[in-house]
């Protein structure tokens, strides 16, 4: 398991967010690459879709579970990594390196009410796997 | 020498037999004129097709036909999930020359015999399920969920509460459920599990709104557990202004214990192959029968069998105006539908109410035998089916998927795995009522022995089957890069 990046903030259903401006990438976390088993199926949102907090960001597949990831805050996707779609595999072995999409934010980031994790407290909720 | 390897030879494809040239005369000479034809329908060249002598065919599908697995050649603890037994009377009564031969397009007024086993079959369901009608029309348990679904839209839109457009799923759920309600252009939203396996009525409570078209249940759930607060969840549904959707997917669990009407359920479908022992192999023909409260009436398919109160005649009512529709051409899939009739009539009630017992009975048999090798999920006492997590023999090393494999080994085809979701390593078992107690017992031994071997000698597990024409498949290659059709090699 590798170690949960401190730059970042995460969900209790195991999507990671960095933040970077205006813009937010989103991904999965390694626990929830894991648990998902390997994955053969990744469709990131498109670009210029309008998501709100909570929608989906990327329908995956793995060879157990169908599984959405979601949007931990609201925004307009400006970038989707259709990388995934080409090759899904790549979330197993760079869960960290490869987000789903960017985000460009509807409103200026805040962990705190949008009931985000840091590294440490998501690290408590997943026993200290990652 | 080299000992022959017996498999190889068997898992050729028609295409990598025989050899170019070969093949076997089964056309007689033409005997009529050769008439024009339009060039362009022409092919240049020959279709590639298998080279093959005649008795190389015949060996070839007689072979595959005996690698069949089905509840016919052995037990399969996929249940009713899948399929229950076919009783072979069954089979008889639909090829009775008046319902087998009857024509779609005939005049109601000839096929009076067809019709009122149809009014009858669809009385018997309602009284079972406690509805006001049904329709036989949709043709699997997946289209009656869409069905219904389009009848509670229909149903809102009438009263003028065109808004609501949620629909709630446990995380339980069937994946077709969540399905389904997309595809009848439907919002989804999960309502999670308590500890307990059953909805949690607070987050349930958080997710009713003005917005809620309906909460789709299945009960008991995919855990086996009956929703015991049924009750309740109706009554906030409904307060809510919600329907309240039921997957008969696991019907088998309460004929004549309890009615889904009774729950406070509004619309209903039932899966006539896991309820009703009709045949539905090979995705082959099936039928989802939906059931509805007096209220959604209206709504269902059209055309329905009614009979004239006046002339004791059936008739094909499809004069009703708020209808969703027909969903399908015609009547449903007739022939399962004769079937179901036969299986309920020879039933009858106390048969149907033995048949639960007996699923019920079989299934807490097993889940006993199994519990001092396996972890049961949600230890509670469970309906028709139970599922183990396989948490403990996998921190040994030895996955579901391997435990799966390995029973493959001993004769029997696995079990439904890594579902439902919310439960890890999840194995669920479901034996159904046919089966005899010599049956399950050697069930039971062989799911002993494997936990033993997971604990003693866990690598005849990674590598198993090990008796089958191939062994252990690459899944994940098979997904990632599915080679879906055969090509001839170079040269």
């Amino acid at each position: 398991m590798s170690a949960i990046p401190k730059d970042r903030f995460y969900t209790a259903s195991h999507e990671w967010i960095r933040i970077d401006g205006g813009k937010a990438s989103v991904g999965i976390t390694d626990h929830a690459q894991h648990e998902l088993g390997d994955l053969v199926f990744a469709d990131p949102a498109p670009v210029g879709k309008k998501l709100a907090a909570g929608d989906s960001v990327a329908t995956l597949e793995s060879v157990k579970a169908a599984s959405d990831a979601y949007a931990p805050v609201a925004g307009t996707v400006s970038v989707s990594n259709r990388a995934l779609y080409d090759d899904p595999a790549l979330l197993n072995s760079d869960p960290y390196g490869q987000p789903l999409v960017v985000l460009d934010l509807d409103a200026a980031f805040d962990a705190a009410s949008a009931g985000l994790l840091d590294a440490t407290a998501y690290g408590a909720l997943v026993g200290g796997k990652g | 020498m080299n000992a022959p390897n017996p498999t190889s030879e068997k898992t050729l494809l028609i295409f990598e037999r025989g050899a170019p040239g070969r093949g076997s005369s089964l056309y007689p000479d033409c005997d009529v004129p050769d008439c024009a034809v339009d060039p362009v329908l022409l092919r240049s060249a020959s279709p590639d097709l298998a080279e093959v002598s005649e008795v190389e065919a015949v060996r070839h599908y007689t072979w595959l036909s005996t690698r069949n697995f089905g509840v016919e050649t052995g037990f399969y603890p996929l249940g009713s999930c899948t399929m229950k037994y076919n009783p072979k009377e069954n089979e008889a009564f639909a090829r009775l020359p008046g319902f087998a031969g009857a024509h779609p397009l005939q005049d109601p007024a000839t096929a009076q015999g067809c019709l009122a086993l149809m009014h009858d079959l669809a009385d018997w369901l309602s009284r079972l399920c406690g509805m006001s009608a049904f329709s036989l029309q949709p043709a699997a348990g997946a289209h009656g969920e869409l069905t219904g679904l389009m009848c509670i839209r229909a149903y809102h839109r009438h009263r003028g509460d065109a808004k609501r457009i949620v629909v709630l799923v446990p995380d339980s759920a069937h994946g077709t459920n969540p399905a389904s309600a997309a595809v009848a252009g439907l919002e989804v939203r999960e309502v999670p599990s308590g500890p307990d396996g059953m909805v949690d009525l607070d987050a349930l409570d958080r997710l009713l709104g003005d917005d809620v078209a309906a909460l789709m249940l299945t009960n008991p759930n995919t855990l086996g557990l009956f929703e015991k607060n049924i009750e309740a969840i109706a009554q906030k549904v409904h307060a809510a202004g919600g329907l309240l959707y039921y997957d008969g997917a696991n019907a088998n669990a309460i004929l004549m214990q309890s009615r889904p009407g009774d729950m406070g359920f509004d619309v209903v479908h039932l899966n006539l192959h896991k309820t009703f022992a009709t045949p539905h192999g090979g995705g082959g023909p099936g039928a989802g029968p939906v059931g509805v409260s007096e209220r959604l009436v209206p709504f269902l398919p059209v055309p329905l069998v009614m009979k004239d109160a006046v002339s004791g005649q059936y008739l094909l009512d499809a004069d009703r105006p708020l209808s969703i529709g027909p969903v399908r051409s015609f009547y449903g899939n007739f022939g399962v539908l004769v079937r179901a009739y036969a299986y309920i009539l020879r039933n009858g009630e106390e048969g149907l109410a033995a048949v639960s017992e007996a699923a019920v009975t079989n299934a807490s048999y097993l889940r006993e035998r199994l519990r001092p090798a396996y972890r049961i999920a949600y230890d509670a006492p469970s309906m028709h089916e139970f599922v183990i997590t396989g948490t403990p023999q996998k921190e040994a090393g030895c996955s579901t998927l391997d435990l799966a494999k390995r029973l493959i080994d001993y004769g029997y085809h696995p079990p439904t795995i890594y579902f439902p979701l919310v439960v890890k390593e999840a194995l669920m078992v479901e034996p159904t009522e046919t089966e005899t107690r010599e049956t399950l017992d050697a069930f039971a031994d062989a799911m002993l022995r494997i936990a033993e071997e997971a604990r003693t000698s866990p690598e005849l597990l990674h590598d198993a089957p090990h008796g089958t024409p191939v062994s252990r498949l690459d899944e994940l290659r098979a997904a990632r890069t599915p080679v879906l059709r055969w090509k001839r090699p170079e040269g």
